[in-house]
């Protein structure tokens, strides 16, 4: 963006050639930078919120994953639950039987998303349009069934329970007033939405937004289209699943309702609240909407719903590019 | 043997009902190309009119009934004027996000009115009892469900084929243009089918409370199996939806009493395995 004036190139004086490698760096990162200031700030002011504020962090996350296959590839899907509840599954069996280190435990999560994306979208895929939301939504009804249905294992409609966690790299123990969860589902944040701008700007996401905008095309210039689909996916559910798996560590229980449609759809409207395929947007969609369930569930628990509904329908009539969207166009008004 | 007739016509109920909730949403499916998530909405609209008229106005569930299909249609008639006028202009993700408001505005409206205890509507004195064949008891009721259902269905598939409206109607589902262009009014049919199926939905809603019970979360509920007989039937195809419902009636009844470990999952495998070989559906048209 920022590139540096004429006037500045041929200023000869070497700190300003620093200054502008600064401004440059700044500048490339600079969603990352502001949501390490916000985390910063909000922990010097908000002590008593830093619950809530993990649980936006993490949703965060998750709404993440689903802004690199909705606004990136054009994979609209009503089932990204599953990879979040296999993912806080799997942490939360690691833990509760083979080890209770966080940062394995995450990776175990990522992958058991990743596995579970592979092998489902390698088939759903195929489709697209209205048959591939369906078939979403028709393996993230499966999974929900078998986790209700397999009680040995997952614990059925009471969940799992019970499991300690070990400090993160043995020196970061997990605290009553929630501080080191905030930090470390800030720092997952902030290195998932890095990795998830580098993949977007590689050549790789530029094929995405190609078979987003035309797959004939994309196919006729060369593509592998259902390769890239296929492998967005897949990262997009190891994104999932770590979040997932955060939310097992941070919060310590695993419900079947994990994998629910609500949690599927929740997240869709974070998104289009947000504003699809800008990472940032999911971010901001994620932080606003969990707030304000917040203090809507404690006012009023009954009409959240009906806001919510009023809201997106609001939203998609008078704000379709969501609160980034809205921001951008303030920005560019005020100069 | 009885038991697998008892199975069977349980089964049939089922899936009959379950094309009466899905009936509508092909169609809109096929003619406005709209992913109206909020159509389990008006069948569960359908289902609490008919609730009220029966505790409120202490009517029968057959009296109640037509009072809930015009209550349905007079909304439908009003949200096809704003909510779904504006969906129509935008792309379909943000149809999506559109509907799912509309259906969460729907679930927090009945919850506000009739709380958020599950009820079923009484069946009527006339229709209640059971038939017996041998030791096996069949709902009269059920019986009667399955040759209403077929009624309906065959009177639907009576108009589209066999009258004028019909024959516009399958010409705005196959070329939307062409039938504007020949002078058919396709707003107007595409509105009227629009406002027929959500009849149809709420006809399902009101009829099928024994086997779909009212609650506020019946929008969210009924949807997937609602979108899963729409996707396999082939959107669009009202003979494709009525043959997909009762396929997954038949077979989510079969399997939860000869797998019951499977619970629910067998039907998604299957419905699963269908779209990849027929990615359009069973009887879904090639465009």
């Amino acid at each position: 963006m920022n590139s540096p004036e004429p006037s500045a190139t041929l200023d000869v004086a070497a700190s300003a050639v620093a200054n502008s490698l600064i401004t440059r760096t700044v500048s490339a990162w600079r969603v990352e930078f502001a949501v390490l200031a916000a985390v910063m700030i909000f922990y010097a002011f908000g002590q008593d919120y830093l619950a809530l504020a993990s649980t936006a962090l993490v949703t965060a996350i998750f709404v993440l994953s689903l802004d690199l296959i909705v606004g990136y590839a054009g994979i609209e899907t009503l089932g990204q639950a599953a990879f979040f509840g296999i993912g806080a599954y799997a942490a939360g069996l690691y833990a509760l039987h083979v080890g209770t280190d966080p940062i394995i435990g995450l990776a175990v999560g990522a992958i058991a998303g990743a596995l579970v994306g592979y092998l489902s979208g390698e088939v759903i895929l195929r489709t697209g349009g209205l048959s591939l939301l369906m078939l979403t939504l028709a393996v993230a009804s499966v999974i929900q069934e078998i986790a209700n249905t397999a009680t040995s294992i997952t614990g059925g409609a009471d969940g799992l329970s019970g499991y300690s966690i070990a400090p993160i790299f043995g020196l970061f123990q997990f605290d009553l007033a929630g501080k080191t969860a905030y930090f470390y589902s800030a720092t997952v944040l902030i290195v998932g939405l890095a990795i998830c701008r580098f993949i977007v700007e590689s050549p790789f996401g530029l094929s995405l937004r190609g078979i987003k905008g035309n797959v004939t095309r994309a196919a006729l210039l060369g593509i592998g289209t259902h390769r890239c689909l296929v492998a967005v996916y897949v990262i997009s559910a190891a994104l999932a699943g770590l979040a997932g798996a955060l939310s097992a560590q941070i919060s310590g229980v695993v419900g079947t309702d994990s994998l629910s449609f609500v949690v599927s759809g929740n997240a869709m409207v974070m998104l289009i609240l947000g504003g699809v395929g800008r990472l940032y947007g999911a971010v901001i969609g994620a932080i606003v909407f969990v707030v304000i369930s917040d203090q809507a569930a404690s006012v009023d628990p009954k009409n959240w719903l009906l806001f919510v509904g009023v809201l997106l329908i609001l939203a998609v009539r008078f704000a379709p590019t969501g609160l980034a969207g809205v921001l951008t166009a303030l920005g560019r008004r005020m100069g | 043997m009885a038991s697998f007739v008892v199975l069977t016509i349980n089964g049939l109920s089922f899936g009959l009902i379950l094309f009466l909730l899905s009936a509508g949403l092909t169609l809109t499916l096929g003619l406005m190309r709209i992913a109206n998530l909020a159509h389990c909405g008006f069948a569960m609209l359908g289902g609490y009119i008919a609730l009220f008229a029966v505790t409120n106005l202490k009517l029968g569930l057959l009296e109640a009934t037509p009072i809930a299909l015009v209550g349905t249609m007079l909304l439908a008639l009003l949200l096809d004027r704003t909510v779904y006028r504006w969906a129509r202009e935008v792309s379909q993700l943000q149809q999506v996000m559109l509907t799912i408001g509309l259906t969460f505005v729907m679930v927090a409206a009945v919850n506000l009115i009739f709380g958020a205890s599950i009820r079923a509507l009484p069946i009527p004195e006339v229709l209640s009892g059971n038939y017996f064949l041998g030791a096996f008891a069949i709902p009269i009721y059920r019986l009667f469900l399955v040759a209403l259902s077929l009624l309906v269905a065959g009177a639907i598939w009576f108009v589209i084929r066999f009258t004028n409206y019909g024959a516009r109607l399958r010409a705005a589902i196959d070329n939307p243009r062409m039938a504007q262009c020949i002078g058919s009014n396709v707003d107007a049919i595409v509105s009227s089918a629009f406002v027929a199926g959500c009849g149809l939905a709420a006809l399902g809603g009101a009829l099928g409370t024994s086997m779909y019970p009212l609650e506020p979360t019946y929008a969210l509920i009924y949807l997937v199996p609602v979108l899963l007989v729409v996707a396999v039937g082939g959107l669009g195809s009202l003979e494709g939806s009525l043959l997909a419902a009762i396929l997954v009636g038949l077979l989510d009844t079969y399997s939860r009493y000869l797998l019951p470990a499977m619970g629910g999952a067998a039907i998604y495998a299957i419905a699963a395995g269908i779209l990849l070989m027929r990615p359009r559906g069973l009887l879904g048209q090639h465009r």
